[in-house]
């Protein structure tokens, strides 16, 4: 009846019915298992894009049967099917993951809220990966957006709202600059679709307007994708929301950020613009550095788990943008592959940092002394998944951090090699500060009496924990996939 | 204000042209300006009137917060649902000339349900901030 080459657009569409449908039902329990259902229906849905996209190549579906100009185009190559694939697999294990943790983080009567805005979320991120217009771009932006924040508003804690409304206010500065972006590009080549804006931008590519359309989309992406220093909303963002919405934003939100970078720079202005007549390379190299060093210090003097993770975050965005700054294949393909290995890994440590809010009822360090001896399949997942984080062989973090050193030699620049090494041994650092808690200090009276996590919160956890040490022993598949992704940007304009 | 004699009469004439004033606007869209959006605010602004003059318990009463919530979730469905119906008649996704034999005539039919969507969902949530705000105001004053 409704055949596959419609998965494109059924991908947004699915989730986003399901959202004024859990409205419509009301009850938690329905809104979970159709959130769920949305979330499975949206990973396999990425698989058989990926495979199509593979098989076929560019794939096209015009919304509406308007043709491509004209009409809203969603256009899906190795790049964005990549995301998408991440983006499925985070949803569908944080989703059902969601049940046990927002019993307990979010107030009871706003549970089918919290399941209709991640289905919200959900679609909005799938949106801005699959679109071809730039326009309908920022518009799934403002869905993923609004639904994250009012997501991070619902938790228990009172500072959430204060958190969420910091991100309100400068989420919205950044889809401002990048409107302003988009309507300079307009201005320019009177169209709005992606491939098209890159065909007819040709003799006034180097105009001012069009240079000025590229620094707003770029410091308005840069404030979605919190590379530092517009990073500020991320910590305190990531620290209160509920620790389902910290997993999925963590592993996906500012990934889907720098995709969309991604897609500015190389299909729509080009390498030249970008990286020979405008210095972007540069500086997106200066601020990764920083990013990677200064975050994971600041990672290190957080006194919350949570805000520690988010820091580190901060800082593993740097090894990402890094990876962009070279426009290199070897780069790129570095940046793409961290963008999906740090997503993993860093959804899974999230994941756990909420099973110990589930027992704890918080992620302070000082309340975990001794934490490992009665929770000792998180702590021990908190140390693989940290492991990650620092680049160990074995673990996916390895893979990629290893591919940005090889593009950095491959640049001349055995500096930025050593750079990348030494923020790594700031990682071990702050991981240590976790490990040296749980497991070296006398486990107080609150830490001695909680028992294991359930495993419907550390099931799913694990899947994620374990793809990320799959993918570090066996890159082949991502490693594959993430170069198809670059060959794909690397290709200019579609 | 539900003392003043001459606002409750006017208030009560006034109401029902306001409400005919949203359909025309709605259902006028085609040819002039107006449509979804515009007749929605209109349509919440003539409830939100009555609420001034006859009180928020009253229209409460009159459209439940349920009913709202409903309408909120019911537009979008409206509206997504034609984009699935252009999907079963074989087209694409919002695909309106599958919707009639005569493709023009199914484009006329495909924005007028997603109008309808529009005006439920645009006057239901205005209708759902003037609730929150009017609501807020008074439980404080309570305590």
């Amino acid at each position: 009846m409704i055949d596959s080459a419609h998965l494109p657009v059924l991908q947004v569409v699915v989730p986003l019915v399901c959202a004024p449908l859990i409205v419509l039902v009301r009850g938690s329990r329905a809104g979970w298992a159709i959130a769920v259902a949305a979330s499975v229906f949206f990973l396999g849905a990425s698989i058989a894009i990926l495979m199509e996209v593979q098989r076929a190549g560019v794939i096209s579906y015009a919304i509406g049967s308007w043709p491509a100009p004209w009409g809203i185009e969603y256009r899906i190559d190795a790049a964005n099917a990549f995301m998408l694939v991440l983006l499925g697999f985070v949803a569908a294990v944080v989703a059902p993951y969601a049940w046990a943790s927002v019993r307990v983080e979010v107030p009871r009567e706003n549970h089918y809220l919290f399941y209709a805005l991640y289905c919200l979320a959900l679609a909005g991120l799938g949106g801005i990966t699959v679109t071809g217009d730039a326009f309908n771009l920022f518009v799934f932006l403002e869905i993923s957006s609004l639904a994250s924040y009012v997501l991070i508003a619902l938790d228990r804690d009172r500072r959430a709202l204060l958190a969420a409304y910091q991100y309100l206010i400068l989420g919205t500065i950044g889809a401002t600059f990048i409107v302003i972006g988009v309507g300079l590009l307009y201005l320019m080549t009177g169209t709005l679709n992606l491939a098209d804006i890159a065909t007819r931008l040709g003799d006034v590519r180097q105009s001012r307007p069009v240079l000025a359309a590229l620094a707003f989309l770029t410091v308005g992406i840069s404030l979605k994708a919190a590379l530092f220093p517009l990073h500020m909303w991320l910590p305190g963002a990531y620290a209160h929301a509920p620790s389902a919405v910290s997993a999925l934003l963590a592993a996906t939100a500012t990934k889907v950020s720098v995709y969309v970078l991604l897609r500015f720079y190389f299909s729509v202005f080009g390498t030249t613009t970008v990286f020979t007549a405008m210095p972007m390379g540069d500086v997106l190299l200066a601020l990764s550095i920083v990013a990677m060093i200064v975050a994971s210090i600041a990672a290190f003097f957080q006194s919350d788990l949570k805000r520690l993770l988010a820091y580190s975050s901060v800082a593993q965005i740097g090894y990402i943008t890094l990876g962009v700054s070279f426009a290199s294949a070897t780069g790129l393909t570095g940046g793409i592959v961290h963008l999906f290995n740090h997503g993993v890994t860093k959804g899974a440590l999230f994941m756990l940092a909420g099973t110990i809010v589930f027992r704890l009822g918080s992620t302070r360090l000082d309340r975990m002394a001794g934490l490992a001896r009665s929770m000792p399949i998180t702590c021990a997942g908190i140390v693989v998944g940290g492991l990650g984080l620092i680049g160990v062989p074995g673990t996916a973090g390895f893979v990629s951090k290893w591919y940005l050193v090889l593009a950095a030699i491959e640049a001349g620049a055995w500096g930025i090699a050593f750079v990348v090494v030494a923020s790594s041994m700031i990682a071990v650092a702050y991981v240590w500060r976790f490990v040296e808690v749980a497991y070296f200090r006398a486990p107080s009276d609150e830490t001695s009496r909680l028992k294991e996590g359930p495993a419907a919160l550390l099931v799913p956890a694990g899947i994620l924990l374990a793809a990320s040490v799959y993918f570090g022993l066996v890159p082949s598949l991502t490693l594959g996939a993430a170069s198809g992704a670059a060959e794909a940007l690397l290709a200019g304009p579609r | 204000m539900r003392n003043y004699l001459v606002l409750r009469v006017a208030a009560k004439i006034v109401v029902p042209f306001m409400l005919l004033f949203a359909l025309y606007v709605q259902f006028h869209g085609d040819f002039g300006p107006g449509g979804g959006f515009q007749a929605g605010v209109i349509l919440a602004a003539a409830f939100v009137f009555f609420a001034l003059i006859f009180g928020l318990p009253t229209t409460r009463r009159l459209v439940p917060d349920r009913l709202v919530e409903t309408g909120i979730a019911a537009g979008v469905l409206v509206y997504a649902g034609v984009g699935f119906i252009g999907l079963l008649l074989g087209g694409n996704y919002l695909d309106y000339f599958v919707l009639d034999r005569d493709p023009a005539h199914g484009q006329h039919r495909g924005i007028f349900w997603v109008e309808v969507g529009v005006c439920l969902t645009v006057s239901s949530v205005m209708l759902k901030i003037f609730y929150m705000f009017a609501g807020r105001r008074r439980r404080e004053d309570d305590a």
